[in-house]
């Protein structure tokens, strides 16, 4: 046997920069346990950081490696920077939290670290196997820090019941995956769409399983379920990591494998795409109405705003897929933003969480409920804020792809949605107050300010953002 | 062929019925103890198949290491398991009727089983023919070379899973003297005893 020959690392380089510094920084905090906890947060960031700079600067164009499992394109450029920012933010958002709670650990950065390098895992896999291990690394992490307040007994549920639930969606996804296996003969994206053909109710069958798996991970209706219990229950960093970063490696994933995999059978795997992206909207719409809680709150959002980015893969266009891009990139500063302003609602007594405790923000703190407003109008796709850039393009490419009934529904829940967004604008400036906050730390005044700022300011210059998720779009075709 | 057959069949009816005592079992230490039984056997159908390699894996990790890890919690965990399993055998038409449920889909898929024209093209036999080695040297061949991505990403789950394990369940108390073996060693004489005078009938103060 010859001896094999050593694959091209170079496309490889950010999540080996990523991997190792996430050791290095294990290393570090456990033999520096009290004085080495800052120094792990500054340097996880620093690392996502570096790695982000690494994506920029890999040469151009399509690289694959590893017998075609990992390729780095436009698209695996464009959506890994998205993942890596949403979590560097993520962790500069837990700083502060942490201090006051005294839950500080150093190994919550680097289970965010590690649970980072398998979103561009998976944003780069190319094959099934790529896919679950990179699928599985991403959310292991997620169910540990999920858990992390292990005193809580919210939080222990919350992370218990995610563990479980997400176990129980691998097995439907590699039960998918294994059928696809069984009736392709071939684990590459590339080999599965060549040899799928016109599919077969077997191969079939497969898909179902497989988006079955998907859909769980990016909470869309009917696997849904465990957001809300998880959203509420982990504590409110996590929950802001979770609604940022996981989300766009999902939506990657599942745009990945349903536009590269099974190109021939469009039309078989968009009937699937067009009910998930209809009942998530729906559910979403609907059901956050009733809500009180603010982190309940926004994981109903979430599961409606996965199902407006759904709309756009089920166009099945490059367009469709270029409104995807667009969506989760304004998606996800949205929520950060969001977010930064739900963990500034602090009072002497400790966090609060339910709504009612916004009311009369714009007279006690005028800057915070500026930005909040605008955010929520942003969410509710309000004209000219990002969030109606964002509907807009996923909802031109349904129609273009013929999907009228799809856009309308579309429309109307994203009118019934801007009730509860309205609602909590409403209290914030027609309401009498209810207190103060305590001081809205420094790294969430920052975050809050450029996710507003970006939403606000989109509309005067959308061509960069637009310009390379269409390229990144046209990569994948 | 005949005597492939017989050992076919006891391999699977013993696997069969022992995975139908693991829950029908009253007593949780011999639920385990069938579980063990149907991991042998299960072994035993791998070898039937020419899949020695994975026979050994199965019997390797899960009787030595997974199945004797349950032994233990079972015994050490003070858990009412016959409270816990109360009903079980109650939900059995239910869960059988799913199951058959199940089954028939299945047959209607394997009976729509059509192997496309490509598919004998698409897939790649990267080991050499099992004329030419066992399945242990085929395998050993292509983990950690075609497949070193993968082999390494797993690698890294399992780091993920034992700090996951860590973070949830270590406390640091407070008050835990440890053993510190430089202070120990670096004890003078200086440091490690006083002498002290005392005065006859007077005792120490």
């Amino acid at each position: 046997m010859n001896a094999a020959q050593l694959p091209n690392l170079i496309p490889l380089l950010p999540e080996f920069v990523l991997g190792v510094g996430a050791m290095a920084l294990l290393l570090v905090g456990v033999f520096r346990r009290a004085e080495g906890e800052r120094f792990v947060d500054a340097a996880a960031i620093v690392l996502l950081a570096a790695a982000g700079v690494i994506i920029a600067l890999l040469p151009a164009g399509k690289m694959t490696t590893f017998g075609g499992s990992f390729v780095v394109d436009e698209f695996a450029r464009f959506l890994k920077i998205l993942a890596l920012l949403g979590s560097a933010a993520a962790i500069a958002m837990s700083l502060d939290y942490a201090k006051h709670e005294g839950e500080q650990r150093f190994e919550y950065s680097v289970l965010i670290l590690l649970s980072t390098l398998g979103m561009l895992m998976l944003i780069s896999a190319a094959d099934l196997i790529a896919l679950y291990l990179g699928l599985e690394l991403m959310s292991l992490p997620l169910y540990v820090v999920a858990a992390s307040h292990r005193n809580s007994l919210r939080s222990t549920e919350a992370g218990l019941k995610y563990f479980v639930l997400g176990a129980l969606s691998s097995g439907m996804l590699l039960y998918g995956a294994s059928l696809i296996y069984g009736f392709t003969g071939t684990v590459s994206f590339a080999g599965i769409a060549h040899a799928a053909g016109q599919g077969g109710v077997g191969l079939i069958f497969g898909i179902v399983f497989l988006f079955a798996g998907f859909c769980f991970k990016v909470s869309a209706v009917p696997f849904h379920m465990w957001t809300p219990d998880v959203y509420e229950g982990a504590p409110t960093p996590v929950t802001a990591f979770f609604a940022a970063a996981p989300k766009v490696a999902g939506i990657a994933m599942f745009v990945r494998a349903a536009v590269t995999a099974f190109p021939g059978l469009t039309s078989q795997w968009q009937q699937i795409v067009v009910f998930v992206s209809i009942a998530s909207m729906a559910l979403g719409s609907f059901a956050a109405i009733g809500q009180r809680n603010i982190k309940r709150l926004m994981a109903y959002s979430s599961i409606g705003h996965m199902g407006f980015a759904l709309v756009g893969l089920a166009a099945g266009t490059t367009e469709g897929v270029q409104g995807v891009l667009v969506y989760v990139a304004i998606y996800m500063t949205m929520t950060l933003g969001v977010f930064a302003a739900i963990l500034s609602m602090r009072r002497r007594t400790g966090m609060v969480e339910s709504i009612d405790q916004l009311a009369g923000l714009s007279r006690t703190h005028p800057t915070l409920a500026f930005f909040l407003a605008m955010l929520l109008f942003s969410m509710a796709g309000i004209p000219p804020l990002a969030g109606f850039f964002a509907k807009f393009y996923v909802f031109l490419a349904a129609i273009k792809a013929g999907l009228y009934a799809l856009a309308v529904l579309g429309v109307v829940t994203s009118v019934v949605g801007a009730y509860y967004y309205l609602y909590i604008v409403k209290l914030m400036y027609f309401d009498e107050p209810a207190g103060k906050f305590e001081q809205m730390p420094y790294e969430l005044r920052v975050v809050l300010a450029i996710c507003g700022l970006f939403n606000i300011f989109f509309f005067v210059y959308p061509a960069p953002l637009v310009g390379i998720a269409s390229a990144a779009a046209r990569s994948l075709f | 062929m005949l005597l492939h057959a017989i050992f076919f069949y006891l391999f699977a009816g013993v696997t069969v019925a022992s995975a139908v005592m693991v829950i029908a079992a009253r007593n949780p230490v011999h639920s385990v103890l069938f579980l063990i039984l149907a991991f042998v056997n299960a072994a035993g159908l791998f070898v039937l198949m020419g899949a020695e390699f994975l026979a050994w894996i199965l019997i390797i990790v899960y009787v030595g290491a997974v199945a004797l890890l349950f032994l233990s919690v079972v015994m050490m965990l003070d858990v009412d398991f016959t409270a816990l399993r109360r009903g079980v055998l109650s939900y059995l038409p239910v869960g059988v009727l799913i199951g058959a449920v199940l089954l028939v889909e299945l047959l209607i898929i394997v009976g729509a089983w059509v192997v496309g024209p490509d598919v004998a093209k698409a897939i790649t036999a990267p080991i050499p023919p099992p004329a030419q080695v066992s399945n242990t040297q085929a395998l050993g061949l292509v983990l950690y070379t075609n497949y070193i991505y993968f082999f390494q990403t797993a690698g890294i789950i399992l780091l993920v899973a034992m700090i996951g394990a860590i973070v949830l369940t270590l406390h640091h108390k407070p008050n835990v003297r440890r053993q510190i073996i430089a202070h120990q060693v670096a004890r003078s004489k200086a440091t490690a005893i006083e002498i002290v005078k005392v005065k006859s009938g007077q005792g120490l103060p």
